[in-house]
């Protein structure tokens, strides 16, 4: 079976495999030079003009993968000699127009930006073009195209422009580290910072659990992931990775649905604190609503806290679908709690990189969680715990009204109507990614059914009420 | 005193709700409260027999249905 959707993946995958088969080993520094030829051999390039620039790209995605947690540098990163320079005209007529009697993109421009040559073939007057898109869409041949970088198309924040060589440059003040990018970038010229080196230096600190105990805590989308294996066998992996023990990031949600729900009676009106894109979002885009988003930490801090609470040698690693999670780790308020934070991508590299076949292993297992932290992974799934955990807790005068924001777009038009009061709602769920969490871009796989996976291991779960999930913690 | 009741999936799936709702009870009936101290730990390497729980580092296999006795006997008689 696949085990990602693109060969971008795959590429980055091999990279991220090769750095810690090495760090394993000990020996990254003599050889993290030779990765690149590990992986482009032969003279017969495959994937750019030459194998010595397929090698060049290979060495700045080994740096990348050799991130440290400390070293301050951006978890989003171009790698600028990887960016293809792709067109970015915007609106253009292209070959497809027979220059047809109807001129319906002449009619529908409200710009008068469209005219005809000798031929009656279109033309767009760029000085007056606004990019709306209506000709393209009205054109009968589909003849108008929208020549729009991949990248700048799924940052729908705008934080991607050109910088004077025409690669893609990131405003670093805008970006909220979502990862769209990386995932839709054809080159994969951009990519997110691995900080797996961390966390195969904790492990092996750790020494098997005798020094310090390394806790792997894992977001519940990870029931979408590793399709070719079961998810038992993944917590076995883990384990023979080096972890000490697996804990459900869904407990932590637990917690946050609990005290959330709290919060809002209290406040009114709240928007979630779980996703770290959606909250650095509102940091950059709207800072008067800063203080209306919950001072719940999320699940994953959550969690941490009480683990380093009950556990004086523990060290924890958060495993998910997430790049900006990546971030949220080096917050000042979140550092103390979490020591390094990975996507599913990575972990299938050190799996691999330490030859570990995961569907030849004995099923572990997993259940912390009750079937509402669970759903904290997809669209929808952190309104309706927070529905419940009201409903739990005897709370029957406040009626939630959640606003549940699918994508970043969504967000920004519910928090835009909140900066000007027009916002029929007491709750924001926001959530950068669409679909929520399963669509995260550290994901293995994206697709459709994710959602039905997270739902059906929700009802798995042994524990059915937020209460009960939570009462083992004190 | 003090009682660590495992919290890990394992022990989760055999019961260690129950048992630690099941110590609660009885350290509260029996106004135990400023002698026990009750915590937990999310694994002691012992899944095959948990519920694992740890009576100052002893180690204990309990399970729902037991946890009269083991109070009875491992708890009341230590203090």
């Amino acid at each position: 079976m696949r085990k990602f959707d693109t060969k971008v993946q795959h590429l980055k995958y091999k990279v991220l495999r090769e750095v810690a088969r090495e760090a394993w080993n000990g020996t990254l520094l003599e050889n993290a030079l030779d990765i690149p030829k590990k992986i482009v051999p032969g003279k017969q390039p495959t994937m750019r003009c030459c194998v010595y620039k397929e090698r060049a790209i290979l060495g700045e995605r080994i740096k990348i993968a050799m991130g440290r947690t400390d070293d301050g540098k951006h978890v989003i990163e171009v790698i600028d000699i990887a960016c293809d320079e792709c067109p970015a005209a915007g609106y253009e007529v292209t070959d497809s127009c027979r220059g047809c009697l109807a001129h319906r993109c002449e009619d529908v421009c409200k710009r008068g930006a469209i005219s005809f040559d000798h031929n009656h073939v279109a033309h767009i007057d760029k000085t007056k073009c606004v990019e709306c898109g209506q000709c393209a869409k009205v054109c009968p041949f589909a003849a108008i195209a929208n020549r729009k970088r991949p990248c700048q198309n799924a940052c729908k924040i705008k934080a991607i422009s050109m910088d004077e060589n025409k690669a893609a440059k990131i405003d670093y003040d805008k970006c909220i580290s979502c990862g769209a990018c990386v995932y839709q970038c054809p080159w994969g010229a951009i990519t997110d910072r691995s900080y797996i080196l961390d966390v195969i230096d904790m492990i092996r600190e750790s020494e098997g659990g005798k020094n310090t105990k390394v806790y792997a805590v894992v977001a519940p989308s990870i029931s979408s992931q590793f399709a070719y294996a079961k998810l038992g066998q993944v917590i076995t992996g883990l384990k023979e990775l080096g972890f000490f023990t697996v804990v459900e990031a869904a407990l932590g949600a637990d917690m946050v649905a609990l005290s959330e729900s709290k919060e809002l009676v209290e406040k009114g009106f709240l928007t979630s604190s779980c996703c770290p894109a959606f909250v650095k979002y509102i940091k950059s885009a709207f800072p008067e609503l800063v203080p209306l988003v919950s001072h719940n930490p999320s699940p994953m801090t959550a969690i941490a806290k009480y683990i380093k609470q009950i556990t004086p040698n523990a060290k924890v690693v958060f495993i998910g679908p997430c790049t900006a999670k990546k971030g949220e780790v080096q917050l000042e308020e979140v550092r103390p709690y979490v020591d390094a934070a990975m996507t599913f991508e990575e972990l299938q590299a050190l799996f691999d990189s330490r030859d570990i076949d995961i569907t030849t292993l004995a099923e572990g297992v997993l259940d912390n969680a009750s079937y509402f932290g669970r759903i904290f992974a997809r669209s929808g799934g952190l309104s309706d715990s927070v529905k419940q955990a009201l409903k739990e807790q005897g709370i029957e005068d406040f009626p939630l009204k959640a606003a549940v924001c699918d994508g970043i777009e969504a967000c920004r038009t519910a928090l835009l109507k909140k900066s000007k009061n027009l916002l029929d709602a007491n709750f924001i769920e926001g959530m950068a990614c669409m679909g929520g969490c399963i669509n995260g871009a550290g994901c293995l796989t994206h697709g459709e059914k994710n959602k039905a996976e997270v739902d059906k291991y929700g009802m798995e779960a042994y524990e059915k009420s937020i209460t009960d999930a939570v009462s083992v913690l004190k | 005193m003090k009682i660590t009741v495992c919290i890990g999936s394992a022990c989760h799936l055999k019961g260690s709700r129950q048992v630690v709702t099941g110590l609660q009870y009885l350290i509260a009936q029996h106004g135990l409260g400023d002698l026990v101290e009750l915590g937990g730990t999310f694994c002691m390497g012992k899944c095959q027999e948990g519920v694992c729980v740890n009576v100052d580092e002893e180690f204990f296999s309990v399970s729902p249905s037991t946890v009269d006795e083991f109070f009875t006997k491992q708890v009341l008689t230590r203090l």
